[in-house]
């Protein structure tokens, strides 16, 4: 998983070409980042704190602020289980439950085999559709705790059969 | 003729083509909410099966056009028949749509939502062009298909009056054209030839108000930003709809892009103002498409740029995409964020609209709020005030979810009863449960209790009920909703989401927090219940920004409103809707139990033992209270219960019973 990380950072030269030199093209940048190469590292914040001109301390400092940054390399699927007021009141909290349960960590971690991430979402405004789970960005609607083991076994596989 | 109208009669002339087609044509709903329903595996099928067969048949994606239950949602037009609009429709239902209906003469009634006018051939009426969905006070009604009522008709159509949505679910987003057809960037042209002072004039007249909440004049707050000194000036369109619960911005700009774009343009030139950003979060990615497409199309014709239409007024526009923090729904915390810092709130005054982007006045707008404004340009005050209550114009769509039967978009006349959104348009709580109560306003806004249905829904009232008009998100509860938990769901939402700049937001929703789950853990007192009330006023009152200021208010209305549940989860340790698991206990009959071994197998966490085929029981130790086995158990012996405060004299004895055999 480092790999990306190590060799020179490709294409940051890239991205801030893209922007114009702001500060307000901080937060695009690292979303551009952060979709080249899954997450921010200690390396390419590094990068950026030179051509930037700003400090690697002012920008982890905007980086935390916001939920959308992660800061360790994503797990090859990520699992979003939402849990906005429709997914509540329909029990989305329990398909949270049992997806921890199944996966064996808590929302916002990865498991040890890196296959997934976990993280809980605010809304996914698919609210009329509730309670609803999204992998890499396919919404399954009209979830239960019972339909999370095939859903999850579903991904796993993909996983192997692409090994 | 400029060269923008000669594509307008181009374009028209396109969309009638569209309209009375001889080929049949596919409109397929595939926004987000209908491709999370499965629309993406409906138009695979279909389009394969057109390519197949080799058929002469179109197919145009188009947005949401609201009754979200029944999606994937598929309008099929027939030469010389009505439109019918379909309902749940699978990648097997499209199929055989389009061999029974489209090519034979069976319309598939069954899977029909109604039927809508075809095309541009329904009458002589001026208001209604091809492909409106016609109110049913119109008295419109549509020939032809007997088998199938009128889509207006429909219950949750009925009392709908589609303005801002007039085109969601009609048009293909990403064709300008469709917009332009139906009278798209006339507005704008009425705004270049009223001027800016008339264009203030005219909303002024039209009494509109901010849509993303507080309800403040749009007027006004464009006075105070061209009255401030200083040629440059911003304008920006708060697309953060960060409410869990809220899908009004994501439905109007995945389906009708332009009309909030059009709605920029006017502001933009009223204000003077040379660059536009659009703030939408990063959830939404097909609206984020959806305007990056759109903004180009506007380049395109002209409509951005240098010296637009040749008026003199210049104006540019950029995407900025939200990093995901609810705060930044709040002006200030938006600037921050677009300006490359944490997304913390400025406290106010100075208002954005004097001192905003960058120290220029700014002026930040609701998507729907800037929807609404080509309809009062292209139609004038006056048409504009027809709709909605004394001190609230117009017309508002609302996001209906949660226990409701008919989930989805409306939009509604403001001065609306509430009933008639639920109970009606919604078709009320599904499987003959109890409604409790309608949230509004997400995490800023409250509760309001099922006898306060006749309630007018308008700002002003709806702030005195102790909640908010809020951006439109409505969720139903029932009576399985526990209104302690409701309170702590949402002070758990805004209490992670406060910045943590100012002391009574930061410490006070923490405070607050931590007797609510001290409460649903059945450990509460009843003096929690008078240092809850305390502490939330002191939130209401101290807090810098509107996110402090509103967050007291679930807790608020849920104690004004259902002090008794308070009081059972404190005294009884009982929660009535069973939903507070630490107060919750599951049971297994002994008499009814037959031993088949279903809730053993899905436990989880193994707490239920037993022989085969003799009664089983749960360890309450080991129980994490999820419920599986009362799910499972099959029906024919429904042993499992549950139970929350004490169990009756009855059940404790069969418990001890089982114990000691």
């Amino acid at each position: 998983m480092a790999r990306s990380g190590k060799k020179g950072l490709p294409g940051i030269a890239d991205i801030l070409a893209k922007h114009p030199a702001s500060r307000g093209s901080l937060i695009p940048i690292l979303q551009d980042i952060q979709e080249r190469i899954g997450y921010l590292s200690q390396e390419a914040v590094a990068e950026l704190e030179q051509r930037m001109g700003i400090s690697a301390n002012e920008i982890f400092g905007v980086a935390t602020f916001y939920t959308q940054f992660r800061f360790t390399p994503p797990g090859r699927h990520t699992i979003l289980s939402c849990q906005g007021t429709a997914c509540h009141v329909r029990g989305g909290r329990q398909i949270l439950n049992e997806l921890e349960q199944r996966l064996g960590v808590a929302a916002g971690q990865t498991t040890a085999d890196g296959q997934f991430d976990l993280e809980r979402v605010a809304c996914l405004g698919c609210c009329a559709l509730a309670p609803v789970v999204a992998v890499d960005g396919k919404v399954h609607v009209q979830m239960t705790a019972k339909k999370v083991p095939s859903i999850i076994s579903q991904y796993a596989e993909e996983g192997k059969a692409r090994k | 003729m400029t060269s923008l109208q000669q594509v307008c009669a181009k374009a028209r002339a396109q969309w009638d083509k569209l309209q009375d087609s001889e080929v049949p044509v596919f409109f397929v709903g595939a926004a987000t909410c209908g491709r999370a329903a499965g629309a993406t595996e409906v138009l695979q099928a279909l389009r394969g099966h057109i390519e197949q067969n080799k058929l002469d048949v179109l197919v145009v994606e188009v947005g949401c056009l609201g009754p979200c239950s029944f999606e994937p949602l598929v309008i099929v037009h027939k030469s010389g028949s009505p439109r019918v609009c379909y309902g749940n429709v699978g990648p097997d239902q499209v199929i055989r749509i389009l061999e029974n209906h489209v090519l034979g003469d069976d319309p598939c009634a069954q899977w029909a939502l109604g039927k809508m006018t075809p095309g541009q051939r329904f009458g002589p009426d001026p208001r209604f062009r091809g492909g409106d969905v016609i109110p049913a006070e119109a008295g419109i009604t549509v020939e032809g298909l007997d088998g199938i009522d009128d889509f207006a008709a429909h219950p949750m159509m009925r009392r709908q009056v589609r303005n801002i949505l007039r085109n969601c679910g009609l048009i293909d987003p990403e064709n300008v054209h469709h917009y332009l057809a139906r009278d798209g960037y006339l507005g704008f042209l009425k705004a270049l030839e009223l001027g800016p002072d008339g264009v203030l004039k005219e909303v002024k007249a039209a009494g509109l108000r901010g849509r993303g909440g507080a309800g403040f004049p749009t007027w006004r707050k464009w006075q105070f930003c061209r009255d401030a000194p200083g040629p440059t000036k911003y304008l920006i369109c708060n697309a953060d709809e960060g409410d869990p619960g809220a899908f009004m911005n994501r439905s109007l700009i995945e389906g009708d892009p332009h009309a909030v774009l059009e709605g920029m343009l006017i502001a933009a030139f009223t204000l003077g103002a040379s660059q536009g950003y659009i703030y939408c979060r990063a959830e939404y990615p097909l609206a984020l498409q959806r305007l990056d497409v759109a903004i180009g199309q506007m380049r395109e014709l002209g409509l951005l740029g240098e010296n637009i239409q040749g008026s003199g007024f210049s104006f540019d526009l950029a995407i900025k995409k939200g990093a995901g923090a609810f705060v930044c729904g709040e002006e200030t915390a938006l600037i921050a964020s677009i300006e490359g810092r944490r997304g913390m709130p400025q406290p106010r005054p100075p208002f954005p609209a004097v001192s905003g982007l960058l120290g220029k006045p700014t002026v930040i707008q609701n998507v729907e709020t800037l929807g609404n404004l080509p309809l009062i340009l292209r139609n004038g005050a006056e048409w504009y005030t027809q709709y909605g209550s004394e001190s609230s114009k117009g017309t508002k769509t609302f996001a209906l979810a949660g226990k409701i039967q008919r989930t989805g978009l409306v939009e509604v006349p403001l001065g609306i009863k509430l009933k008639d959104i639920i109970c009606e348009i919604g078709g009320g709580v599904p499987g003959g449960k109890a409604l409790k109560a309608v949230q509004t306003g997400g995490p800023s806004g409250g509760c309001i209790p099922a006898e306060k249905m006749d309630l007018p829904v308008d700002y002003e009232t709806l702030t005195q009920a102790g909640s908010i008009m809020g951006s439109g998100g409505m969720i139903v509860l029932d009576e399985d909703s526990c209104m302690v938990d409701i309170a702590r769901y949402f002070l758990s939402f805004t209490q992670a989401e406060s910045c943590g700049k100012c002391a009574p937001c930061r410490v006070g929703t923490r405070a607050m927090l931590n007797i609510l789950e001290r409460i649903a853990a059945g450990e509460g007192q009843m003096a929690d219940l008078e240092k809850l009330e305390s502490i939330a006023r002191t939130v209401k009152d101290g807090s810098l920004c509107g996110l402090g200021q509103t967050a007291p208010n679930p807790v608020l209305t849920t104690l004004r409103y259902f002090r008794n549940e308070y009081e059972d989860h404190i005294q009884k340790r009982r929660c009535p809707a069973f939903v507070c698991s630490a107060m919750v206990s599951y049971h297994i009959d002994c008499d009814r139990c037959s031993g088949c071994g279903a809730c053993a197998r899905v436990c989880p966490v193994t707490a239920i033992s037993g022989q085969k085929k003799k009664p089983h029981v749960i360890d309450q130790e080991i129980c994490i209270r999820c419920g599986m086995c009362l799910s499972t158990c099959p029906p024919r012996y429904a042993a499992v219960y549950r139970r929350s405060g004490e169990l009756t004299r009855y059940e404790q004895r069969k418990e001890g019973k089982r114990e000691t055999t």
